[in-house]
């Protein structure tokens, strides 16, 4: 069964039967990375382009190798934050990339909503990759998959999102996803970084860590965006690492079993101690391994679908 | 060519003298000349419109519009936005300072008065500049400013953040009686905000604008209008916070105005779903909660100016990331079917719509136009209320064509626009007017 969609813009937009695909073909994908010859031919001819308007290892490594793995040819292009910048417009920019017969482009942004704007224009599938605050829909899977993986259910855990909310497009497909399965969410941070009215998500809001944690069967640390301080988001680092970092003390409220998530890449000792980013309730490598499975999902499922 | 125009049969309403009747109205030589029940032929040529089944109304007056002259003539010429103004059933509009260089002085005046009366087709009333440069800093020089023919000041767009300055600047325009028009708007409140902040601005991933960057600065503005005594006209309101400062500011007889625009009575932060960047203007379009406080500020009289801040911007600028794209939409040619739209859904009476879109901005800068009495200068528009017709982007005069409404279908039109005794031709047939 193909999906039948011609682009990934939000976690929103997909239901759970087409996740479940997503994941499940993701599972199968993640014996191919084991092989001693890790490439199958299943995207042999088409073209990725990964269109990367903000700095990006990670996710972008991530994408060219799940693309790479399927055989498609993959280009990187780092455009500079803003296409004013270079005064072509990114509908100027997306439009010329297309001109070369793309297939899929992979698209991050600083500005929310600019996956929709290309996806509305242009004929190849848009991947979302990163826009804003908005989404990042393979995070979202992909963090699904990892607790799917280790959990076996999503139904009923109780699952705490910690840190800067407010400009998080992790915490927003995040959120979307464990609401649509059936998880208990509560976002926990300083007020100034909690987005107005996201409890309508079907979240609970806390302001305090220690109580959060309660009981957690899951904690997503988000990475702290050092410039927020300057912003005067909260004083000091030092506060919020005394207010919301994860510790050992902390850590001990969970449940025993609890997993402790993070996107990365982490400011060690500011929102998350290296004793738990390298613990044993971390499943931080997983969520990257996971990553590439699922991106490599995407890709497939989506050519699937345009061949239907 | 006759200067003698007889308009026979049509409604006339004029709200300065609270008529409302079937009427004729005979045109001389540029001025109204007679109003009966039933005017015979004049002698010699003279031109008849029929009016049967039409509203004859004084031209439409804006407060707010951007005519982008000097210095942004890609965004809109006066030719071309006074050509907008006239489609839309406007004959007279306001034109705010932010300019390039900013209309601080007389020279600057003059050259939007001298290119107005070359290419402008409705009568521009410039508005000059609360302070030099818009920067908030210095006083502008006011009495040149008058002096050249600015009726009003502003530094829309740059609002004037230091309380004290603002203090000054309305202190001073008591000794010219006009008013200070404020764009109220907390700019350290908005800080790099895109949209309102709700919960649209939350599932959208952008960043908010609070509905207190408008009001912290309404009740300010209001507080000083008490401690100067000046006329201040607090523009485009937008918010639910603001209607309630501006009613209680009214009951305590303080000295202030206030307009708004169709989109805030029309629309909501919900346009901005799609990421729609011709729904991105300042203030943000703001909740329903706050569209509904605005249609009872219009409906009890605390709002008593229906404005346009006609924002025209290229297609360019406009079509970028939401983030990137400036905020502003036009409104010249969608506002007196939007507006007329308050009637049918009973906000407001045919007579109150056409107030807040005549007699009601003239009384804000005083003048005596926006009135149809004998001897007055011949502004008329007349107004097929029935009309429908769909926006359509090509149709617009507007060089820009930012607007939310494109596609849309309205009702009511103006369908004859007179300027000074002169009938344009050509206003909706898709050409040139003339």
């Amino acid at each position: 069964m193909p999906l039948k969609r011609k682009d990934i813009l939000s976690i929103d937009a997909l239901s759970c039967e087409e996740i479940d695909l997503i994941l499940q073909t993701a599972e199968s994908f993640k014996e191919v990375s084991t092989r001693d010859i890790k490439k199958v031919p299943a995207l042999r001819g088409k073209t990725i382009i990964n269109l990367f308007f903000e700095p990006s290892t990670r996710t972008r490594t991530s994408f060219e190798l799940a693309g790479k793995r399927l055989s498609a040819d993959v280009i990187n292009i780092s455009a500079a934050s803003s296409s004013a910048v270079k005064n072509e417009t990114i509908l100027d920019t997306a439009r010329n990339i297309e001109a070369m017969h793309s297939d899929f482009i992979v698209v991050r942004h600083s500005a929310s909503g600019v996956p929709q704007l290309l996806a509305g224009v242009l004929r190849s599938a848009v991947i979302n990759a990163g826009d804003g605050a908005h989404q990042h829909p393979s995070q979202g899977l992909l963090d699904l998959m990892t607790i799917k993986e280790k959990k076996g259910e999503i139904k009923g855990l109780k699952v705490v999102i910690v840190g800067d909310i407010l400009h998080s497009r992790v915490a927003r497909s995040d959120i979307q996803g464990l609401v649509k399965y059936g998880a208990e969410v509560c976002v926990v941070g300083p007020p100034t970084l909690i987005p107005s009215g996201i409890e309508r998500w079907g979240v609970k809001v806390s302001l305090h860590m220690d109580e959060a944690l309660v009981g957690a069967d899951i904690i997503i640390v988000l990475r702290l965006q050092l410039e927020r301080q300057s912003r005067g988001f909260f004083p000091t680092l030092r506060e919020y690492a005394m207010l919301y970092g994860l510790n050992q003390n902390r850590l001990n409220l969970a449940d025993p079993e609890v997993l402790v998530m993070h996107p990365g890449p982490i400011n060690r000792g500011i929102e998350l101690s290296s004793e738990i980013a390298d613990g044993l309730s971390s499943v931080i490598l997983d969520q990257v391994t996971n990553g590439l499975a699922v991106r490599m999902a995407l890709f497939f499922l989506l050519s699937e679908g345009s061949q239907h | 060519m006759s200067d003698k125009i007889l308009i026979k049969g049509g409604r006339i309403i004029d709200p300065s003298h609270k008529r409302d009747e079937v009427a004729d109205l005979l045109i001389e030589a540029g001025v109204i000349s007679g109003i009966s029940p039933s005017i015979a032929q004049p002698e010699g040529t003279f031109r008849t419109i029929d009016a049967r089944g039409l509203l004859v109304v004084p031209g439409l007056i804006d407060l707010h519009t951007h005519l982008r002259v000097p210095g942004f003539e890609y965004k809109e010429t006066i030719a071309s936005a006074t050509a907008a103004a006239a489609s839309g059933g406007f004959t007279t509009v306001c034109c705010m300072p932010n300019t390039n260089p900013v209309n601080d002085n007389q020279a600057v005046t003059e050259l939007i008065l001298e290119r107005a009366a070359a290419e402008g087709l409705v009568h521009v009333l410039p508005v000059g500049a609360i302070t030099k440069g818009s920067q908030g800093k210095e006083l502008a020089e006011m009495a040149e400013l008058v002096s050249a023919g600015c009726v009003a000041v502003s530094d829309d767009g740059l609002p004037v953040m230091n309380s004290e300055i603002m203090r000054l600047a309305m202190t001073y325009a008591t000794i010219f009686d006009i008013p200070v028009i404020d764009h109220c708007e907390d700019l350290n409140l908005t800080a790099d905000g895109v949209i309102f902040e709700g919960k649209v601005s939350t599932d959208l991933g952008l960043r908010g604008i609070p509905s207190s960057s408008e009001t912290v600065m309404v009740a300010r503005d209001i507080e000083l209008a008490e401690l100067t005594g000046a006329r201040v006209h607090l523009a485009h309101i937008s918010t639910a916070g603001s209607v309630q400062l501006i009613r209680e500011a009214k009951k305590r007889g303080i000295s202030v105005t206030a307009e708004t625009c169709p989109h805030y009575f029309t629309l909501t932060d919900e346009a901005l779903r799609g990421y729609d960047s011709n729904a991105k203007m300042k203030p943000p379009l703001a909740s329903s909660k706050d569209m509904e406080a605005i249609l009872a500020g219009l409906a009890d009289g605390t709002i008593e100016v229906i404005a346009t801040d006609h924002a025209p911007h290229a297609s360019e600028e406009k079509e970028q990331e939401l983030d990137c794209a400036p905020f502003g939409i036009i409104g010249l040619e969608t506002a007196l079917p939007l507006s007329l739209k308050l009637v049918e859904t009973g906000v407001l009476s045919l007579s109150d719509v056409i107030e807040k879109l005549t007699s009601g901005p003239a009384k804000v800068i005083g003048q005596k136009i926006g009135r149809l009495g004998i001897g007055d200068r011949a502004d008329i528009t007349l107004i097929d209320p029935d009309v429908e017709w769909t926006v359509k982007a090509s149709d617009m005069k507007s060089l820009s064509k930012n607007s939310p409404f494109i596609g849309w279908t309205m009702k009511g039109r103006a369908s004859t626009v007179i300027v000074s005794g002169k009938v344009l031709e050509g206003l909706y047939d898709g050409g040139k007017l003339r």
